[in-house]
């Protein structure tokens, strides 16, 4: 089966082009980019007054399962990832049981094939259980085919043992990604450390606990030569120090979340536990910072940390509800309303991001729109207004910080392997 | 007419100065009462009031218990030890069912902070804060505010000084707000690990020098000091916490000579306060106790019942 995607403007960060062009994809995959190219019987898709960019990635997502079905699936997860544009997701192994062995990774990748309806890359634990003790078995997960390997959720507190696990990991070619809270200084923390959580009364998560851990992580990448990098990174001095180890040359890599580079401590006056998240909403100098970050290269990805709870989970007190929220069907309006409209940060930019970025950190042949690759793409209109609505979100999570903004800026379409999963909000699989 | 009527109680923060003023000018009625022979009204006769409280508590929790029943409210205490809360309930679960049974107010003592403001979105009763984790304790302040006024007969314009542990200090921030809003110049001391500087940002000043925070003080509210914070890195001890933090008569030679020492209790002589300033003439603890009634009467009625005034002729 053939389709053109006719008369779109490509913006394809990886050969630089943004320019309005045809693609022809063929058996899944991309046959010819040109002007004017011809239909041939091929299924015609006018993508006129539309972006096409290469199928977004998000490489850090919660899909909960092995053991936690009643926050999200493979299925629901991966429906929520087709409606918000994304066509590949890594999910991480923060599961029960926890994904630190290879049988494990197998049998989520079974999973994926046979449920997903977007890709499904699988993150592996650094440790056991991980409980930050014991290496998991990175070879044989590497073997069975994981993207990376992250104790996500939790700080891999013990320096020697992190250090193990890079020099470990570094076999195997895959970066390590670490969640970077230094745990004593967030022990009880609730939200960001400052004005408000003085007012609110509600102990703070310092941004120095992110400093502390970043800076110690960057140091051992430097000793044991290893990928490292650094999740959803939401503080200043941690955007700094990774701009500088950049320089150095250091293997330091980021991401950053679109509640970090939007959204502020102020939004947890109401104690609303929809906001509450790990690392916290920050504070205004802090959020600056990380969108700087993005625009000047610092930050290589934008993830959301889709983290699904369910809703009588977070339908609680405030400080006993869990920290995290969904993102997948929230990130491309999220970011274009925010950073792109606003003029704070070029559509390049997000495209490489979203794509070009995650595909490279993680080793995946994808994230460009070549001839010869997989026909993921990902279309969008770059001026549709809709308002978030979390209760109608293809996810089982249904908290959302967006919940009811409104936003200018959606994917209408998403492509994977040369079959559209959704098309204008509707997922087709 | 300024009126609370159903108006939830969840803090001070934001609260007009009129509807201060409102809760104090009942509450010195409500005194009236409670001085007198016979402490009943029918005023909330056929209103019902339930106390839940997550936490325990002796004090405030009998305090809103004698305010309601001085004003004829049928009145039941929910604790958790006594409810389905230790089945496993949900706290919106809890709260409808309470709401079930028809009652006008809920009354509320909770570890976590910002939980009445949750109960007051989850059903429809009046929601009394009495006391939400380390965030406010609004009663607490409002009768603070009754006892300085009755004492010094305005709050503009005074240095008011709150020591202790104000980072964990509930009624701390209460006081700030209430305090703030009446126009008194608010200053706040204690030892840095537990008080953080950002609370300056509340429009108060910060001080980690008592004798420094106590120059010309007309009142100085005393918090407790609880002693689970000591030795995990708070404070070094009781001894050391009264050396460099406890109120004693040779400090107050700083403060003004009419200075009014309050204490929200319970205390521990000789490390936050010593005795001979706990029971010193210019001391208002016992009083303050007393007021608590009266300003727990005003509040309940005036959020359940409304009114800008009250009559209290049998």
């Amino acid at each position: 089966m053939t389709l053109l995607v006719k008369g779109g403007r490509v913006v394809n960060p990886a050969v630089n082009q943004d320019e309005i062009c045809d693609i022809l994809v063929e058996n899944g995959k991309i046959k010819a980019i040109g002007k004017n190219l011809p239909a041939d019987g091929a299924e015609v898709y006018d993508a006129s007054g539309l972006v096409v960019a290469p199928g977004f990635i998000d490489m850090h997502v919660h899909l909960r399962q092995p053991g936690q079905s009643a926050k999200e699936t493979v299925i629901t997860g991966t429906q929520a990832a087709a409606a918000g544009g994304i066509t590949r997701v890594a999910t991480m192994p923060n599961t029960n049981p926890v994904i630190d062995k290879a049988i494990l990774v197998e049998g989520m990748k079974y999973k994926a094939e046979h449920e997903g309806v977007v890709k499904v890359e699988v993150i592996g634990a650094i440790s056991k259980g991980l409980e930050g003790k014991e290496l998991s078995a990175m070879g044989g997960m590497a073997k069975a085919g994981v993207v990376a390997f992250s104790d996500d959720g939790r700080f891999v507190e013990d320096s020697d043992f992190m250090r193990k696990a890079m020099e470990y990991a570094s076999m195997f070619h895959k970066i390590i990604i670490d969640h970077c809270e230094e745990t004593s200084l967030v022990a009880g923390g609730q939200m960001h450390e400052g004005v408000v959580s003085a007012e609110l009364g509600l102990k703070g998560r310092p941004a120095a606990a992110e400093d502390i851990a970043v800076a110690r992580d960057i140091i051992l990448s430097e000793i044991t030569d290893t990928p490292v990098h650094i999740a959803h990174i939401s503080t200043k001095h941690a955007v700094d120090m990774v701009r500088r180890a950049k320089a150095r040359g250091l293997k330091i890599t980021a991401e950053a979340t679109p509640q970090h580079m939007i959204l502020t401590d102020e939004a947890l006056r109401t104690y609303d536990p929809r906001f509450k998240v790990n690392p916290p909403l920050r504070s205004e100098e802090h959020r600056s910072a990380v969108v700087e970050g993005l625009k000047d290269g610092t930050i290589d990805a934008i993830v959301t940390d889709h983290a699904p709870h369910t809703w009588d989970e977070k339908d609680q007190e405030f400080s006993l509800a869990p920290s995290g929220f969904v993102g997948l069907e929230t990130s491309v309006g999220a970011v274009l309303t925010h950073l792109y409209h606003t003029g704070a940060v070029d559509l390049m930019t997000i495209i490489r991001a979203m794509s070009t970025a995650p595909a490279r950190l993680l080793g995946v042949d994808a994230g460009v729109i070549a001839e010869g690759k997989d026909a993921d793409l990902t279309i969008i209109d770059l001026d549709k207004e809709w308002t978030v609505d979390a209760s109608s979100f293809y996810s089982k999570g249904k908290s959302s910080p967006f919940d009811e903004m409104i936003f200018t800026g959606k994917a209408v379409a998403t492509v994977v392997d040369g079959e559209f999963v959704m098309k204008d909000g509707v997922v087709l699989k | 007419m300024v009126s609370i009527q159903g108006k939830s109680l969840l803090g001070l923060q934001g609260v007009p100065k009129e509807e201060i003023e409102l809760v104090l000018r009942v509450a010195r009625k409500m005194k009236e009462v409670v001085n007198s022979d016979n402490k009943k009204l029918h005023l909330l006769q056929g209103k019902s009031i339930v106390n839940m409280f997550w936490e325990p508590s002796t004090r405030t929790r009998g305090s809103f218990e004698m305010a309601a029943k001085y004003l004829d409210a049928d009145v039941i205490n929910f604790t958790p030890s006594g409810s389905s809360i230790q089945k496993g309930e949900s706290f919106r679960d809890t709260l409808l069912t309470v709401t079930a049974m028809g009652v006008d107010a809920i009354v509320m003592r909770h570890k976590q902070e910002g939980s009445p403001l949750y109960a007051s979105k989850c059903v429809s009763p009046v929601i009394i804060n009495g006391g939400d984790g380390t965030h406010e304790h609004p009663t607490q302040a409002l009768l603070d505010l009754f006892t300085i006024q009755e004492v010094k007969g305005h709050i503009d314009g005074l240095k008011v000084v709150i020591v202790g542990d104000i980072d964990h200090g509930r009624v701390a921030r209460s006081n700030i707000y209430g305090l703030k809003t009446m126009g008194a110049d608010v200053h706040l001391v204690g030892p840095r690990t537990l008080l953080q500087p950002e609370l300056a940002a509340m429009g108060v000043t910060v001080h980690y020098d008592l004798d420094e925070a106590l120059k010309d003080a007309d009142v100085v509210n005393v918090l407790r000091i609880q002693r689970e914070r000591q030795g995990v890195g708070f404070f070094p001890g009781p001894g050391e916490y009264n050396t460099f933090f406890g109120v004693n008569q040779k400090r107050l030679k700083n403060a003004k000579k009419d200075v009014l020492i309050m204490h929200p209790g319970p205390m521990n002589r000789g490390i936050e306060i010593d005795t001979d300033t706990c029971y010193w003439t210019q001391s208002s603890i016992q009083e303050q106790v007393k007021n608590g009634v009266s300003v727990r009467m005003a509040v309940l009625y005036l959020t359940i019942m409304g009114g800008d005034d009250v009559d209290i002729t049998r």
